[in-house]
């Protein structure tokens, strides 16, 4: 069975929920604390939401520091996949290993609720869905308007690293874009919450599709 | 040594922040037409060699306390 590490960084707050996702979804949740560089030979690791570091300074800014955060730069520079959700997105987006960076929602609001996101590409992050359909994810976040300078923003694009868009414009997001990955693909981030969409008496499942990616890799 | 870093938004980058406190300081009948809000963090950094405190200073500024994609920052010593 595949064994996914859970990082625990200090003010995580959807690790639990994280780690039920990856049982929902076939795999073995491992918790992995911030402090440690031992990765436990997981096969995959999930950065999970929260505020970590009350998100001072920016979201993320702090947390990226964190010792285990060396071993999972190493982790993904060899291949590992690695999906981060919401404080998770902006930890890889502030720690470089994904594009990009999370600012506050324009409108100056938190927005929690369901939000409808266009697969822009055909992806194992998706369980391989066709472009153009459509997954459902809660967000939950104040501060989830990913900023990209125009420079690049094109490259990114035909590269391939756009995997889903907001259908309608939520935070802000540079081209509404919702769901991107590093050059190589295996580096994976967003501001929904895939781990609170994979139990049916919530509402949608469709967050099983990027949590279980992690277990067929 | 003292070090100032000043971290300002980046021109054209959106600052919901300075945005809604230029809409408060407009409605207190202020004449403001733009705010832009950004961060200022007084460092006290053990040397006592300025050129050593600004380089120190710079460094942390582009590592930890600001971020190029979306920010800007100046060093002042002293």
């Amino acid at each position: 069975m595949a064994k996914v590490g859970v990082i625990t960084f200090l003010g995580s707050l959807d690790d639990r929920d994280a780690m039920r996702a990856v049982g929902v979804v076939g795999g073995e949740a491992v918790s992995l604390w911030h402090g440690s560089t031992d990765l436990q030979g997981v096969d995959a690791i999930l950065l999970p939401g929260g505020f970590s570091y009350g998100d001072h300074l920016r979201c993320g800014a702090l947390a990226r520091f964190s010792p285990i955060m060396g071993a999972v730069a190493e982790f993904a520079a060899a291949g590992g996949p690695v999906l981060g959700i919401c404080n998770g997105f902006q930890i890889l987006c502030e720690a470089d290993l994904l594009p990009g960076i999370l600012t506050p929602n324009h409108g100056q609001r938190f927005i929690c609720r369901d939000v409808e996101l266009i697969v822009e590409q055909e992806s194992p992050w998706i369980g391989n869905r066709a472009v153009g359909t459509t997954i459902t994810v809660p967000v939950k976040h104040g501060d989830g308007a990913w900023f990209h300078p125009e420079e690049g923003l094109d490259e990114l694009e035909e590269n391939g690293q756009v995997l889903l868009r907001y259908a309608e414009d939520v935070n802000g997001a540079t081209r509404r874009v919702a769901c991107v990955t590093n050059a190589a693909g295996n580096v994976c981030g967003l501001m929904p919450h895939p781990e609170h969409a994979v139990d049916p008496i919530l509402g949608s499942i469709d967050g099983q599709l990027l949590v279980g990616r992690l277990i067929n890799s | 040594m003292r070090v100032t870093v000043l971290v300002r938004p980046k021109t054209g980058i959106r600052d919901p922040q300075g945005e809604a406190i230029g809409r408060s300081l407009g409605g207190l009948g202020y004449p403001v037409s733009a705010v832009s809000a950004g961060s200022i963090f007084d460092l006290e950094i053990d040397t006592d060699d300025p050129k050593e405190a600004e380089r120190l200073g710079a460094e942390m500024a582009a590592r930890v306390l600001s971020n190029d994609l979306i920010e800007g920052f100046e060093v002042i010593v002293g």
